[in-house]
């Protein structure tokens, strides 16, 4: 009787002979082929899809890329159409951006990792930061609209478009500033305080020192980010046709350099790209996959190099 | 010799220095934490730019209008105010991309995790980051000049704005974000689950499947979440290539507007500052914004909770 129980059990378990074993063996280790092919595929499929646009654009856009594209102005005939002001107006305000962001996500990286206390308030921070990043830029396109265009009266400029992406980046940077310190033994700061440093003289000599690689992965990465960003500077009042640039930052009369530039009107270059985009015409299309060839170059050129970096970082850690 | 050359100066001066130095680490300490305040200043900014002006929207427009009416038409003669199609058309455009964006991004993580030599996934793994990084304005052409196009030699009825072309392109621009993010999580599993799992005589398969998908389950739904709000928000690929009037459909063959879309449309134009249309993109911009933090929190959480388990 119990030996019946146990048998019927047993049968209940599937593979009884030699033969059906072997057969569930060949089953298995066929799904464990399919799937790595599916996979394979998908990955193929993805990166090919992508490649395939990226060579489309090129191509549509190669008759374009040219000395002149670079030095000419927008202009209604598309054959004479340039980027000039778009290059001109993204250099400067990334230059407003990095000021901004970088020494404020620095700061705010070191504090919550080497000063703040654990509690309610560092948590609140923390999730803040999290969700920031997670915010869709044309909020922030929106908070600069109301805020700096109208609470502030900063006006559609670059100071105002430069800020914006500022605060779009700057959680980037807090998040990669955590990550490059928190890499840090303890033992590093436990020495220096040994020798009669303060905090401050830790953070600043050996804190700051060594996670340095990896703060400049994420600044470049947010300077990426914040270069090909179309939405928020739409909000904020990006003119799409500019034929003029800004002030000259160096002068020829004392002090030599001056700061006019940043009230100027500015368009950035995934602006171009888009106003060009929206008009009907053939012509246009062709800049505007000249413009987005551009974009990506620099996009790619930033975030290869932030990897790249951030390779070799891994590769060298001393600890 | 050397003794009386070092000698201390007065226990006075000492103090002095040492509480000048005090003083100058709590002032760095201070402006560190300001600095740490921003983040959280740059969050109240947020909700309080976005209640005052909708609030003044919301004085001339019932909550209920805006939230039950099926027709937006805020800067026509015969306007009205109902935010339902623009959430149709993001849920649609949204929906076309997670569809295609979840399962092949889900199949790559697995993929790459489990089954891919070390070199293909350090090859890989860069090439995804690096795709993460394209602007989406360049996405939008791609959209516009390159998919409609094809799917309309498939489909002629098919118009030049439609919500399933930005879909599938925001899908594919998708793909390598949740692929990266849910093979962190799974390469996060510890290995000697995985080991477990093989000594039983399991295939990787099976070990894949049974054993590190369901231990990784709260990052890869993370992963997700953070794809899904990544798909909301998203701007340009909609606004360039989904059309601007705002339908309410959930056929992703035709053409809608967008939350986002609107905005774009709207911020395009000269509308004068504290005008209804002016604060109807920030009554829009609210439950976009509603909606991407509901999101965020939720993959954060999903996260968390993933990191303390291991």
């Amino acid at each position: 009787m119990e030996q019946n129980k146990v048998d019927a059990e047993h049968s209940l378990i599937k593979p009884q002979t030699l033969e059906e074993v072997r057969t569930m063996i060949r089953t298995h280790k066929r799904n464990d082929f399919i799937f790595s092919s599916i996979g394979l595929l998908t990955i193929t499929f993805a990166l090919l899809t992508l490649l395939i646009l990226f060579v489309d654009l090129v191509m549509d856009g190669y008759p374009k890329l040219n000395y002149q594209f670079f030095t000419d102005f927008p202009s209604r005939r598309a054959a004479n159409a340039g980027i000039l002001s778009a290059w001109v107006g993204s250099s400067l305000i990334m230059l407003v951006t990095f000021i901004t962001a970088v020494p404020m996500g620095v700061a705010a990286g070191v504090y919550l990792e080497e000063y703040a206390p654990k509690n309610w308030f560092t948590d609140i921070v923390e999730i803040n930061v999290t969700n920031l990043a997670g915010v869709p830029s044309i909020i922030y396109g929106l908070l600069a609209l109301g805020l700096f265009v109208y609470t502030f009266h900063l006006g559609q400029t670059i100071v105002t478009a430069g800020l914006t992406l500022g605060l779009l980046m700057l959680p980037i940077v807090i998040v990669s500033t955590r990550e490059a310190i928190r890499s840090i033994p303890v033992a590093i700061r436990e020495a220096a305080y040994a020798v009669g440093a303060t905090k401050w003289q830790v953070v600043l000599h050996h804190v700051i020192q060594y996670s340095f690689g990896g703060i400049l992965t994420g600044i470049i990465i947010g300077m990426a980010r914040a270069l090909g960003e179309t939405a928020p500077i739409i909000t904020v009042g990006a003119l799409t046709f500019i034929a003029f640039l800004p002030p000259a930052p160096v002068t020829s009369v004392a002090p030599f350099i001056s700061f006019e530039w940043l009230q100027s009107g500015f368009t950035v270059l995934p602006i171009q790209m888009f106003s060009w985009l929206s008009r009907p015409e053939h012509a246009f299309h062709i800049n505007a996959a000249a413009a987005g060839a551009v974009i990506i170059m620099l996009t790619l050129v930033m975030n290869g190099t932030a990897i790249w970096l951030r390779y070799r970082i891994r590769k060298n850690i001393k600890w | 010799m050397t003794t009386t050359q070092l000698k201390d100066p007065p226990i006075s001066k000492r103090l002095a220095k040492n509480i000048k130095r005090n003083f100058i680490e709590r002032v760095i300490e201070i402006i560190l934490m300001f600095a740490a305040l921003a983040a959280t200043f740059i969050t109240i900014g947020i909700v309080y730019i976005l209640v005052t002006e909708a609030s003044g929207f919301f004085k001339e427009v019932s909550i209920i209008e805006f939230l039950t009416s099926r027709q937006w038409s805020p800067l026509f003669e015969d306007a009205h105010y109902g935010i339902l199609p623009l959430i149709s058309g993001t849920l649609t455009t949204s929906f076309v991309a997670l569809s295609i964006a979840i399962p092949i991004g889900t199949v790559a993580a697995i993929y790459l995790s489990e089954f891919a030599s070390h070199k293909t996934r350090e090859s890989v793994k860069p090439v995804l980051e690096l795709l993460v990084g394209v602007p989406t304005v360049v996405f939008g052409y791609f959209a516009l000049l390159f998919v409609t196009p094809l799917l309309q030699k498939i489909n002629p009825d098919l118009p030049t704005f439609n919500m399933l072309g930005p879909g599938i392109v925001m899908g594919v621009m998708i793909i390598p974000y949740i692929a990266s993010v849910a093979e962190d999580a799974m390469r996060a599993v510890p290995m000697n689950m995985r080991e477990g799992s093989y000594a039983m005589g399991a295939t990787k398969f099976q070990t894949a499947i049974r054993v590190v998908t369901p231990a990784a389950t709260s990052g890869i739904i993370a992963a997700y979440i953070l794809g899904i709000s990544r798909a909301v928000g998203e701007t340009m690929v909609v606004a360039i290539a989904a059309g601007q009037q705002p339908t309410f459909t959930f056929n992703p063959l035709e053409g809608a507007a967008t939350i986002t879309a609107y905005i774009v449309q709207v911020a395009m134009g000269d509308l004068p500052h504290g005008s209804l249309g002016y604060q109807s993109i920030f009554a829009a911009g609210m439950v976009l914004f509603v909606i991407t933090f509901v999101f965020n929190i939720l993959g954060h959480m999903a996260r968390k909770r993933f990191a303390e388990r291991y």
